[in-house]
C-alpha cells in the first residue's frame, strides 16, 4: 500500500517540475509571482477542501484518543482519588508498584495465564476446526457461520448466559459432572476456577474467528502440493505437519499476534460480567476500570496502568508489522 | 467478491458431493469431517439454544435436579419481569437510537475521511494516515478515565450524547474505507473531473456508488460494537431510564442475585444477543469480511 501511494506521489511532483521548467524559460517574474500564488490558493483550498471532509472525524480522534492517551501519562504521576479536588504529585510512585508490588504482580500473573490460556485454547481449536471445514462438504458454509457467530454476540449477554451454565447447583454443567458422579468445581468462589470459567468462556467466543482465518490460510495452500504428497504416501499427520503447517505459519503468526492483543483489550465484557469483583481474574485491562471505577477509585495508579498496556500494545503491533513486512519479502 | 471464483466453485460442488458420499469415502467423511463439525455445532449452539428455552421456563422448571431441554410448561413471565426490573422499553429504545446515531455519524465521518485521505491532495497526508493507524491500536479502556472527566466536565452524565460522543472519532472504518479507494480506477474520477465535478460530486456520485459492499461491511460491524458496547455507557450511565441495553442486562443481573431467577436473566439475554444473531444470519458475508480484514487479502 505504500508502494501505490508512494508513487501518484512521484507522480504529482515530476509533473509539476517538468511543467514549471517548461514555463520558467519563457515567463516573466510577475507571471511565475502569479502562478505561485495561483498554486498557493489552490493548496489552501486543497486544505479546507480536506478539513471540511476530514476535519472533525481528526478532531474527534484528538479529543477522545490523543488527549486521553497525554493526559493518562499526567494522571499517572498523581497519586489521585477519583473525584477527589487534590492530588499529590508521586513520580513514578504508581509504575514501580505496578511492576514491584503483590497485587500488581498478580495482575501480570492473572494477564498471562488469561493470555496463554486464551490464545492457544482458541488457535488450536481454530485450527482443528478449520481443517475439518477445509474438506469439500455439503453444509459446511452454514456450520461456518454458525460457529463464527459467538464471535460477533454482546460479551455482557453471553456472560450471563454461561452464569447460568456454570452455577454450581442449578447449572447445566453441573447437571452433566453429577451425571457422571463428578461434582461441580465452585467456579465462583475458588480464583483458580473462576479464572479457568472466564477462559473457557472467551475461547468459546473466540474460536470461530480463529477458525474463519484459519480457514481463509488453509485456502490459499496451492491443492497440487498435498495431491503431491498424497501421492507420495503422505499420511495425513505427516502431510500437515510437513506441508500444510510451515505453509500456514503466516496466519499462524498473525493470529497469535492478533489473539494477543484481542484476549488483553477485548475480555472486558465477560470478566466484568462473571466476576464483577475481579478476585483471581483482574487482568491488565479489568484492573484499569477496577482501580478508577471499583472500590479502590485510584485514578493514578489506573492511569499508569493505562498507560503501561499501551505501550505493551504498541510494541507487540510494531513487532507484528515488521513481520508482515519480511513475510512479503519472502513471497 | 470475485464473480468468476464461486460460479466454478458451485459447479464442481456436485461432484465433491458425490465423492465425498461414495461408499469407500462414507466412512472417512462421517468419521472425521461431519462428527468434528457436528460436535463444534453442539459446543457453539448448545448454550444459545439453553438461554432462548429457558427464557420461556418458569422458576420451578429451573430450580431443579432433573432439568429437561424444552420447557414443559411455557411461559412469557420471564419477560414481563425484565421489563418491571428495568425500564425495559426506555432502555431498548436507547440502545436503538444509540445504535442508530452513532453509527450513521461514524460511517459518513469514515467516508468522508478516508475519501479525504486518498483523493485530496495535501501534504502531510501520510503523516495524518500513520496518526489514524496508531488511534486504531488504542483500546477503549486506554482512554476511559479522560474521557470520563471531559464528559462529565460537558455535563454528559447520564445522557445519550455522552454515550454517543466519545466513540465518534472513527479508526476502524476509515482505514478500511481508505484501502478500498485507494484500489479503486483513477480514470472514473478523471473523466468526472473533465465534466467538471468538484470533490463532493465525485464522493457522492462515483465514490459511493461504487464501494457499497465495503460501506455495508463497516456500517454493519459499526452497528454491531454499537450495539455491543458496555464498557463506556457503564461507566457513564447510573440512571436506568438513560441505561443500553448491556448495561441494563448488568443491573438485572445485580438486582437478580437470588437462585431461580436465571430464567429472567435468560430473557435478557436474548433480547440482546437475538437480534445481532438475525442481522449476522442475514448478513454474515460482509460482517466476516469487515471482522477478519488484514488476515484475507
Amino acid at each position: 500500500m505504500t508502494a501505490v501511494r508512494d508513487g501518484s506521489g512521484t507522480e504529482g511532483h515530476v509533473v509539476g517540475s517538468t511543467r514549471s521548467v517548461a514555463q520558467d524559460s519563457s515567463e516573466s517574474p510577475e507571471l511565475a509571482k502569479a502562478r505561485k500564488q495561483r498554486r498557493r490558493r489552490r493548496l489552501s483550498k486543497n486544505w479546507s477542501l480536506f478539513l471540511l471532509f476530514a476535519g472533525p472525524n481528526i478532531l474527534l480522534i484528538l479529543a477522545f484518543i490523543y488527549y486521553p492517551l497525554l493526559s493518562n501519562m499526567y494522571y499517572s504521576t498523581l497519586d489521585w482519588r477519583l473525584g477527589s479536588a487534590t492530588a499529590t504529585s508521586v513520580g513514578f510512585d504508581n509504575y514501580v508498584r505496578f511492576f514491584t508490588s503483590e497485587s500488581g504482580l498478580e495482575v501480570w500473573r492473572v494477564t498471562g495465564i488469561f493470555t496463554a490460556g486464551a490464545v492457544l485454547g482458541s488457535m488450536i481449536l481454530g485450527l482443528l476446526i478449520a481443517l475439518v471445514l477445509n474438506k469439500k462438504l455439503p453444509g459446511r458454509t452454514v456450520a461456518r457461520t454458525a460457529i463464527f457467530s459467538p464471535y460477533v454476540l454482546s460479551g455482557v449477554g453471553v456472560a450471563m448466559v454461561w452464569n447460568f451454565i456454570f452455577d454450581p447447583t442449578l447449572g447445566a454443567l453441573s447437571h452433566i459432572l453429577n451425571f457422571f458422579g463428578i461434582e461441580s468445581p465452585q467456579w465462583y468462589l475458588d480464583e483458580d476456577w473462576a479464572l479457568t470459567m472466564v477462559i473457557l468462556v472467551y475461547v468459546w467466543k473466540n474460536l470461530g474467528y480463529c477458525a474463519v482465518v484459519f480457514l481463509a490460510g488453509l485456502q490459499s495452500i496451492p491443492q497440487e502440493l498435498i495431491e503431491a504428497a498424497t501421492i507420495d504416501r503422505a499420511g495425513p499427520v505427516r502431510r500437515f505437519f510437513s506441508i500444510i503447517l510451515p505453509l500456514l505459519t503466516p496466519t499462524v503468526f498473525f493470529l497469535l499476534v492478533t489473539n494477543i492483543i484481542f484476549s488483553m483489550t477485548n475480555a472486558f465484557d465477560v470478566l466484568r460480567t462473571m466476576t464483577p469483583t475481579g478476585h483471581g481474574t483482574n487482568t491488565i485491562i479489568f484492573e484499569i476500570y477496577l482501580q478508577s471505577f471499583g472500590a479502590y477509585q485510584r485514578a493514578g495508579y489506573s492511569a499508569a496502568i493505562a498507560v503501561v498496556l499501551f505501550f505493551t500494545l504498541f510494541i507487540i503491533t510494531a513487532v507484528q508489522l515488521r513481520y508482515v513486512e519480511r513475510k512479503v519479502h519472502y513471497q | 467478491m470475485d464473480p468468476a471464483a464461486p460460479k466454478t466453485r458451485r459447479q464442481r460442488k456436485p461432484a465433491q458431493w458425490r465423492q465425498a458420499f461414495a461408499p469407500k469415502n462414507l466412512a472417512d467423511t462421517m468419521l472425521v469431517g461431519y462428527l468434528p463439525i457436528l460436535i463444534a455445532l453442539l459446543i457453539i449452539v448448545l448454550p444459545l439454544a439453553w438461554m432462548v428455552l429457558s427464557s420461556f421456563k418458569p422458576p420451578h422448571e429451573i430450580v431443579t435436579l432433573d432439568p429437561a431441554l424444552l420447557p414443559q410448561d411455557p411461559t412469557l413471565d420471564n419477560y414481563g419481569a425484565v421489563a418491571n426490573r428495568v425500564p425495559l422499553l426506555t432502555v431498548l429504545g436507547n440502545s436503538v437510537i444509540v445504535t442508530v446515531i452513532g453509527a450513521t455519524i461514524k460511517v459518513v465521518l469514515a467516508i468522508t475521511t478516508a475519501y479525504a485521505l486518498v483523493f485530496i491532495r495535501v501534504p502531510g497526508v501520510n503523516l495524518i494516515f500513520l496518526g489514524i493507524l496508531v488511534a486504531l491500536m488504542v483500546p477503549p479502556e486506554v482512554s476511559m478515565l479522560p474521557n470520563y472527566l471531559t464528559i462529565s466536565g460537558l455535563g454528559g452524565r447520564n445522557t445519550l450524547w455522552g454515550i454517543i460522543l466519545p466513540g465518534l472519532g472513527t479508526a476502524f472504518g476509515t482505514f478500511l474505507l481508505r484501502q478500498h479507494f485507494m484500489a479503486l480506477p483513477k480514470e472514473m474520477f478523471e473523466a468526472a473531473e473533465l465534466d467538471g465535478a468538484g470533490h463532493l460530486r465525485k464522493l457522492v456520485q462515483i465514490a459511493v456508488p461504487v464501494s457499497i459492499p465495503a460501506i455495508a461491511t463497516v456500517a454493519l460491524v459499526t452497528i454491531v460494537n454499537e450495539w455491543n458496547n458496555f464498557l463506556w455507557p457503564l461507566i457513564i450511565i447510573d440512571s436506568p431510564d438513560k441505561m443500553t441495553l448491556p448495561v441494563g442486562l448488568n443491573l438485572l443481573q445485580s438486582i437478580e442475585s437470588q437462585t431461580g431467577s436465571y430464567g429472567i436473566l435468560m430473557a435478557g439475554a436474548v433480547l440482546v444477543i437475538i437480534p445481532v444473531l438475525i442481522i449476522f444470519a442475514a448478513l454474515q458475508r460482509y460482517i466476516v469480511a469487515g471482522l477478519t480484514q488484514g488476515a484475507v487479502k
